[in-house]
């Protein structure tokens, strides 16, 4: 049998890791798929030839199919995300020269507590602090506004794409910088600066990329959908085992995907941080989850407060904006599709985000689903149905 | 690295060929800022020698510095030119959608061939993307594809604007109607009428009658 040929759009980051490893060790080629790994230079060139037909699908930032499907940045097209690649893995780092004023006003290099580290910012500084994050539409944005919005620091939000992050701090053009793996390490490496928080400690479990493909391609082909979430699923799996995230590391290093040393990507693979250079490292749980946790389920209620984020910034209409961004996330053919796998499955498609502050059993079909905390920093819970 | 800098040529004697369907005036896309976002000097030299063949002489080349954003806040482009493979085209995404920061038409280069891609991308509307590199044949229907679109696009602002204007001059006429109904106990409609026979008699627009007489109102309150 010939195998079906599938177009996948990556940007070289760690979290890219479920498709890479679905094409090397073969789960897609066990469900009949040839994938084409083309790698983009940036989120805006892979969103246009995703809109264009010209990949299949991709690895992309949580929030860009629904603000593709909002109409927003760019043009309209309808993209849905038919499951989560990767949960956490940001990490949030300052400048040499805002963390000798931070350490001046008592900051300590601790990763678990992101209020203190806001108040040693807002201490630090007096002037709008220059944000860098990849994309208007990212995980790594909300993220930062949501850390930020109370403590009337005045954000001045500037694109920058990862690979660059490093060079733009170094050049002053940017105070801080939220970003995907490995490129705040290299941020460190340079010594351009120092890590302050690990993404996660804003929320413990915010979804971070997604399998996303148009809506008009899911209808026109089942089977290689269907066969594409079987091998991306078989992929996450592997690499939710800690043994095979060393060998997942030397692959992703290779010159076709990252093209960066191992033991850089490495940190992010582990969960153990090296927040400035030469030093020892701190451990970080829950740094980056491909599997755990039933992580690859596209939440509605995930899309929800992503939909809010970007509805209240915007000025959109909430009800609208939920509306659309809850279409985006396909629990139904998660269900549809990876269900008669012995995949388990949640009873609802919603929880309240930020309720769980441990590892909780919940309701699932096969009855072993455990859900990890998923808080958010300041303790708020959001219910995706509240008006 | 390539210096940033401002590179004016004279215009060209040259006409640039006229859009039908928009009745611009020839020449209109000289007068158009046009910025290049590359680091390669050669292959920037070979942009600027091209636009200039074709008449564009206000053009500005960045390279691929980090201070991407401030330098086109400065400039404001009319136009950007960026190769597809450019990671720095991320920065151009607009951030602040609601705050009115200008939208730009971008025109890229595309090294290898995707076929189909350019037709689809002006399809969408969104950007003109070129198959087969910089070759500077290739150059000339780029620009005239992203002006056009850029041309579309003005052509919407200035209808927003024509439909503010509309709205404005609506209020005036209500706000002059209601004060002949107060003053003379006219109906709305005998109101109308009146204000549209003295402009007819003055042979001027119904509006302009109906600002001064709000304007003489304000005075003598």
């Amino acid at each position: 049998m010939k195998a079906t040929r599938i177009s996948l759009g990556f940007v070289p980051l760690v979290d890219s890791a479920s498709l890479i490893i679905a094409h090397e060790l073969e789960f897609a080629a066990q469900e009949g798929l040839e994938l084409d790994l083309r790698k983009q230079p940036s989120w805006s060139a892979l969103r246009d030839l995703l809109a264009l037909g010209h990949l299949d699908a991709a690895h992309i930032l949580s929030p860009l199919p629904i603000a593709m499907s909002l109409g927003l940045g760019g043009y309209q097209a309808a993209v849905d995300a038919l499951m989560v690649l990767s949960v956490n893995g940001n990490v949030v780092g300052a400048s040499s020269e805002m963390i000798a004023k931070m350490r001046a006003v008592g900051w300590s290099s601790d990763l678990s507590n992101p209020r203190a580290a806001a108040q040693a910012l807002k201490a630090a500084n007096d002037a709008p602090l220059t944000f860098g994050v990849p994309f208007p539409f990212s995980m790594h944005r909300e993220l930062v506004e949501y850390w930020l919005r109370k403590t009337g620091i005045s954000l001045d939000v500037r694109i920058v794409p990862p690979p660059m992050m490093a060079e733009a701090l170094a050049a002053g053009e940017i105070d801080a910088f939220c970003v995907g793996e490995p490129w705040g390490s290299r941020a460190v490496d340079s010594e351009a600066g120092e890590i302050i928080l690990p993404g996660s400690a804003i929320w413990s479990f915010a979804p971070e990329k997604v399998l996303a493909a148009r809506r008009d391609w899911i209808e026109a082909n089942p089977v290689e959908t269907a066969a594409l979430m079987r091998a991306v699923y078989a992929a996450s799996q592997w690499l939710g085992k800690a043994d095979n995230r060393l060998i997942a590391t030397e692959i992703l290093s290779r010159s076709d995907y990252l093209g960066l040393p191992a033991d850089v990507i490495e940190r992010a693979m582990t969960g153990h941080l090296l927040t400035q250079a030469r030093s020892l490292g701190q451990s970080v749980e829950g740094f980056l989850i491909f599997h755990d946790s039933a992580a690859t389920f596209p939440w509605r209620s995930q899309a929800s407060w992503i939909g809010a984020r970007i509805a209240e910034r915007l000025k959109l209409d909430p009800a609208e904006a939920r509306r659309v961004s809850r279409e985006c996330f396909r629990t139904d053919l998660y269900r549809k599709i990876l269900g008669p796998e012995g995949v388990d499955l949640p009873g609802a498609s919603d929880k309240l985000e930020g309720a769980l502050a441990h590892p909780t059993e919940v309701a699932s079909a096969r009855g072993e689903m455990i859900l990890g905390p998923d808080r958010f920093f300041d303790g708020a819970v959001f219910d995706p149905f509240q008006k | 690295m390539i210096e940033r800098g401002h590179f004016r040529a004279p215009a060209s004697p040259r006409d640039v060929s006229i859009a039908p369907e928009t009745g611009h005036a020839v020449g209109m896309e000289h007068r158009l800022k046009i910025v290049v976002v590359e680091a390669d000097e050669a292959r920037a030299r070979e942009i600027i020698d091209a636009l200039r063949e074709g008449g564009w002489a206000d053009v500005t080349v960045i390279g691929n510095d980090s201070a991407l954003t401030r330098t086109l806040n400065e400039t404001d482009p009319d136009l950007v030119l960026i190769d597809l493979e450019n990671p720095r085209r991320d920065s151009l995404e607009n951030l602040s959608e609601v705050s009115g920061a200008r939208q730009r038409p971008v025109a890229m280069f595309v090294d290898q061939s995707e076929p189909g891609l350019t037709a689809a991308a002006v399809n969408a509307g969104l950007s003109a993307y070129v198959v087969g590199g910089l070759s500077r044949e290739r150059i000339r229907p780029i620009l005239e594809t992203a002006i056009a679109r850029f041309r579309v696009m003005s052509k919407m602002q200035s209808e927003l604007d024509a439909a503010k204007a509309a709205l404005a001059e609506r209020k005036t006429i209500d706000r002059a109607k209601g004060l002949l109904i107060q003053a003379k106990g006219l109906s709305e409609d005998e109101a109308y009428r009146l204000l549209r026979k003295t402009a007819m008699d003055q042979g001027k627009r119904v509006v302009e009658v109906a600002q001064a007489l709000v304007t003489a109102s304000e005075l003598l309150r």
